[in-house]
């Protein structure tokens, strides 16, 4: 169909000028065989409680057949696009990349809205679920999110702006939550003093782990911070008098509003302010706390990628024998990076311990550090955007998933969607690595635009593959 | 060769003429390792302020491991060298780009994911981003097609683009020596001609001192004042650019064909 174009053009290669439609169809043919093959043990027999004890098998062949029709329809819905692609004369490509809007300010309008919601979403929920306490699922499943989008940032100091590959960043979390933890109920601290020292202090531990990798890049640096990841975690496992074993801290002291406790009686938030207590007072406020230290983070990170150090970050990344030609101290600059990261870590750690009231080693093992870093390559290593995208589907799309109703409306009223949770989230991540292998948001973002900006295009600005 | 104006003539009897005075850079039988093997077997070689010096040699004689020495990576295990009476042989890679030299290193090593303006900012990270507007505009005078492109990310420019931003993002220290690796390197005869141009303006105007490493050894002989030329490690050969370009031995090895 579009072969013509292609001829025109004179440049396409002859195998793409003709698409094999032939070809398309066996092929998508073959997939609606895979799937009905798939189908058949997996989906095809339901077992139903009969009558009395006995189980009924129930055959869902329509089910099956929407199955197999799907993906047989999304296959060559697949080739056509193909197909479409390869068939486009080399101009029109060319005008078409040239108009594509720059990435620019769109992925700053963008985080902006992400602001915006998440500033608004406590009101947001309560006016949807009617009610304070009713809202207390949502409220809670955004400080979790928020808490990832927070480590993401962190994280993507390390990894995204400066390349240097940490697969221990969950050990600053923990250096950060046990620092809360034992100056808050060995010494009576209160948050707001530890919060900062919870930072200084992973900062340091940052700064420690960074001297005996600077000469390390890539696999290398990754199994040594992968190792120093779980040298944190048994230590404290094994140092029994230090931090409690593997039984943890418990009764890590709570939040407080500057001083004031969340409590019922008089002196509380609740009656300093005149509402009328509810534990959900507490929980908004840890809210705001998480949402606060993420902007924080975010803040941090953009002013710094404009500053020489956040800029030595990113040529660091690039090319480190450039940087040491320039005049760079190559050693000083990864320092920061590891001691910056670091020390958001430490924040978000903290949080952790005065949120949960109760820590211990199981919730510092290397899952989470791998799925801070997935959170930080799938958002686009170096995309504040992308990360806080990134976090909430990792974070919340299962989640989500638990609550969709709506597929029930595709799939018929015996569809449970709490049984396809993790595939579907498997099929987005399958996806994500076909489209966007480079993240969800590749495109970096210049640091220094001149006022005098000159137009140019499009594909001036847009990345090559590398 | 021209007198430009206020600014000295700089001839080929000039270097002997200054033999008494101390030369900006001055390498004394160096030699550099890579591992346990040797790269350069006891190099000497002088630079003098205003001069444009140029080392030829055969592909893996050890010129850009001569160049990457004066830097400081690889360290020479052997010999002195010394830049403005300074002696910088153990001196960290970073604090030799804050004495005033700068590289444009083989292979360019341009920030290919940065835009050419933040590359040039790199550029500028020696004085801290003073004068920075000015040498922008500077390095844009020299080189028009930078100006045009400042936005576009460094690794989607041509070669030859990336190359006048690596010399360009050299230039934005304010060197007093200008170190290049193989400028010419994949480039078209034009393009060739307009950045020998460049490095020629730059010494006669700004007086800048030019170490040059080529394989293009017509052009960079004509160019030079002096050269040397350095075979397998050792420094063989060395006398004004035309010496060398008349030279029997230099003309069958280095310049067979390269005469156009
Ligand atoms: N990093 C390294 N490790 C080991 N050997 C090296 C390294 N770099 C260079 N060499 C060797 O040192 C010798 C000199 O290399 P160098 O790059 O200095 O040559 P060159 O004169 O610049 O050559 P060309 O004109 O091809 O650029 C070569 O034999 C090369 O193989
Ligand atoms: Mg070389």
């Amino acid at each position: 169909m579009n072969a013509p174009h292609a001829m025109t053009a004179g440049t396409a290669a002859p195998a793409t000028a003709r698409y094999d439609w032939g070809a398309a169809l066996k092929d998508a043919s073959l997939a609606a065989l895979v799937t009905l093959g798939l189908c058949i043990p997996i989906v095809l027999l339901r077992t139903d409680q009969g009558a009395g004890v006995d189980l009924l098998l129930r055959p869902r062949i329509g089910m099956v057949a929407s199955f197999v029709a799907a993906v047989f329809a999304a296959r060559l819905l697949h080739h056509v696009l193909l197909a479409r692609r390869a068939g486009r004369p080399l101009v029109e490509q060319k005008a078409e990349v040239r108009t594509t809007p720059n990435a620019v300010p769109w992925a700053k309008m963008g985080l902006y809205a992400f602001m915006g919601v998440a500033m608004s979403f406590p009101l947001i929920v309560f006016l949807i679920q009617g009610g304070l306490s009713e809202s207390r699922y949502w409220v809670d499943l955004g400080i979790l999110v928020l808490t990832y989008v927070m480590l993401g940032w962190g994280l993507n100091i390390v990894v995204g702006l400066a390349g240097l590959l940490d697969l221990g960043y969950v050990a600053f979390y923990a250096v950060g939550a046990y620092s809360y933890a034992l100056l808050s109920t060995t010494f009576g601290l209160s948050f707001w003093i530890c919060l900062p020292l919870a930072g200084i202090l992973a900062a340091f531990w940052g700064m420690l782990l960074g001297f005996p990798v600077l000469r390390l890049r890539g696999d290398y640096l990754a199994i040594v911070t992968l190792a120093f990841g779980e040298i944190i975690r048994l230590v404290l496992i094994n140092w029994v008098d230090f931090s409690g074993g593997g039984a943890g801290i418990s009764s890590i002291p709570r939040v407080t509003f500057f001083g004031v406790p969340f409590s019922a009686d008089e002196g509380g938030f609740a009656s300093l302010f005149g509402l009328t207590f509810s534990p959900m007072h507490r929980v908004i406020f840890l809210y705001y706390l998480i949402l606060g230290l993420a902007f924080l983070t975010a803040f941090v990170t953009l002013r710094l990628r404009k500053l020489p150090v956040g800029r030595a970050w990113e040529a660091l990344r690039e090319d480190e024998i450039a940087c040491r030609s320039l005049g760079i101290n190559t050693t000083n600059t990864k320092l920061t990076a590891f001691a910056t990261g670091a020390m958001f870590g430490g924040f978000a750690g903290s949080f952790f311990a005065v949120r949960q009231g109760f820590i211990s080693p199981e919730s510092f093992t290397f899952l989470e550090s791998a799925v801070i870093l997935a959170i930080v390559v799938l958002g686009g290593m170096g995309s504040q955007l992308g990360v806080a995208i990134a976090a909430i589907v990792m974070v919340a799309g299962p989640e989500l998933l638990r609550n969709l109703g709506f597929l029930k409306a595709v799939f018929g009223e015996s569809f449970d969607p709490n049984e396809f949770r993790f595939l579907i989230f498997g099929l987005g991540m399958v996806a994500m690595m076909i489209w966007r292998p480079r993240g969800l948001i590749s495109e970096r973002e210049p640091t220094a635009i001149l006022k005098e900006r000159r137009a140019i295009s499009g594909s001036h600005v847009k990345e090559g593959h590398g | 060769m021209s007198v430009g104006g206020i600014n000295v003539l700089v001839d080929e009897t000039r270097a002997i003429q200054d033999g008494k005075r101390a030369p900006l850079l001055s390498v004394r039988g160096v030699k550099t390792y890579y591992g346990n093997i040797i790269a350069l077997k006891g190099v000497d070689l002088d630079v003098h302020e205003g001069e444009i010096v140029t080392l030829i040699g055969a592909n893996g004689a050890g010129k850009s491991t001569l160049m990457m020495t004066i830097f400081g990576s690889p360290r020479a295990r052997e010999g002195r060298i010394t830049y403005a009476g300074q002696d910088i042989t153990r001196v960290p890679t970073h604090h030799i780009a804050r004495m005033s030299i700068a590289q444009s290193p083989e292979g360019r090593r341009i920030f290919p994911r940065m835009t050419v303006y933040e590359n040039l900012q790199m550029g500028a990270s020696v004085n801290g981003g003073t004068h920075f507007k000015e040498d922008l505009d500077r390095v844009c005078d020299l080189f028009p097609r930078l100006r045009e492109r400042l936005y576009q990310r460094g690794g989607t420019m041509s070669g030859g683009e990336q190359q006048m931003l690596a010399i360009a993002r050299a230039l934005m220290s304010r060197p007093r020596l200008l170190m290049l690796d193989e400028p010419s390197l994949g480039l078209a005869p034009l393009i060739v001609k307009q950045i020998f141009s460049v490095v020629k303006e730059l010494n006669e105007r700004d007086g800048m001192t030019v170490f040059l490493v080529e394989q293009n050894a017509y052009h960079a002989l004509k160019l030079a004042h002096r050269g040397y030329v350095m075979v397998t490690g050792t420094i063989t050969m060395t006398g004004t650019g035309r010496e060398l370009l008349e030279n029997p031995q230099v003309q069958a090895a280095y310049l067979e064909g390269g005469r156009h």
